[in-house]
């Protein structure tokens, strides 16, 4: 695989995390637990979509077949999104919510803290910007899932349940294939395995502090980077893809 | 949520640019203070209008009583030497 194929696919596959996850997120608007939760899901929601149109325009300007970043989000089918199958799992209780939200940021906290200094400019740019923002999402969810931990019985075995629940969707995110392989032998992109023991790290700093026993290993979540969804994705892209579908040249 | 089972209500401070004093915002319910400041940056900092928050638990401000207004405040009406403008200018003076 040539650098610059892989480089568009690793685009798509970030921007793909980012907005499918901000999709899940922007479903919880005016559902939030409460209000002030609810702008603050709602705005990480939306710092996904801003990272999301940020891969998908470098997306189409390393493709270079015009494709622009509405093309991208609203024009594609489902195995053609490479998102990985946590992102697109459903937000269930306010536990579930956090749980799933702490892995995702903590992962891309540490992707981005080495991404940054890529040689590539658009990737290293995009990564001190979201870094940023994701350096906050991880602070909102792991604070609240100490809380829940270490918080009245009820929320403890609540928050215990999510994590067992999605830990093992994990995995799909430090999976490597020759995407990654031809990026990380360009120096482009760092080895996910340089920081998974990083990763591992600063999840049991907070589930020490949360008082969360042990979590359930299992399967391995894996095929979303190869297009093969939960049962979940397909439900999802009607949803986000109706309006421009049904009026495919209307403005707003 | 109804109003008995709210989280504590937190009063919110923003300081817009460094040196400038804090100002009252508002309030945020949040069960403790890290999650407090949480709350205040995201509700109130969304459009740059501050570099700094504190947050105070709105039970611990001491405040003044509307009864009390008569003894507090009235007896101020009538002392305007207690205003700068009350003074004339001495001549000659340039830099006050």
């Amino acid at each position: 695989m040539d650098v610059n194929e892989a480089l568009l696919k690793y685009c798509l596959r970030l921007g793909d995390d980012a907005m499918i996850l901000g999709h899940r997120l922007s479903e919880l608007c005016s559902k939030g637990p409460y209000l002030e939760e609810d702008i603050a899901l709602t705005n990480i929601s939306l710092d996904l979509f801003g990272q999301t149109r940020m891969m998908y325009t470098t997306a189409g300007e390393i493709e270079g077949k015009g494709r622009t970043e509405d093309d991208f989000a609203y024009k594609r089918l489902e195995p053609e999104f490479q998102n990985v199958l946590l992102v697109e799992q459903p937000n269930g209780n306010f536990g579930n919510t956090v749980a799933r939200q702490m892995i995702f940021s903590v992962f891309y906290y540490h992707l981005f803290k080495e991404l940054q200094t890529s040689s590539n400019e658009k990737l290293a740019a995009f990564a001190a910007k979201s870094l940023k923002e994701t350096t906050y999402h991880m602070r909102h969810s792991c604070e609240w899932i100490v809380r829940l931990g270490d918080g009245t019985e009820e929320s403890h075995w609540k928050i215990q349940d999510a994590l067992n629940d999605i830990w093992s969707y994990r995995h799909e995110l430090f999976e490597k294939d020759e995407v990654d392989e031809t990026l990380i032998e360009a120096g482009l992109i760092p080895d996910t395995v340089t920081f998974k023991a990083a990763f591992e790290a600063t999840i049991q700093d907070v589930l020490d502090r949360a008082t969360i026993e042990e979590l359930e290993e299992g399967w391995k979540a894996t095929g979303g980077r190869k297009g093969h969804h939960s049962e979940y994705l397909g439900h999802i892209l009607p949803i986000f893809q109706s309006i421009p579908r049904t009026y495919p040249e209307s403005k707003w | 949520m109804s109003a008995d089972n709210q989280f504590p209500q937190w009063e919110v401070f923003i300081q817009s640019k460094t040196g400038l004093p804090y100002k009252h915002v508002g309030n945020v319910h949040a069960a403790d203070g890290e999650l407090a400041l949480q709350n205040a940056r995201d509700l109130y900092t969304r459009r740059q209008e501050g570099t700094s928050i504190w947050v105070l638990p709105t039970d611990q401000i001491v405040a003044s009583n509307p009864d009390d207004s008569d003894a507090f405040f009235d007896p101020a009406e009538d002392k305007i030497y207690r205003a700068a403008t009350y003074y004339t200018m001495p001549k000659g003076a340039k830099h006050i």
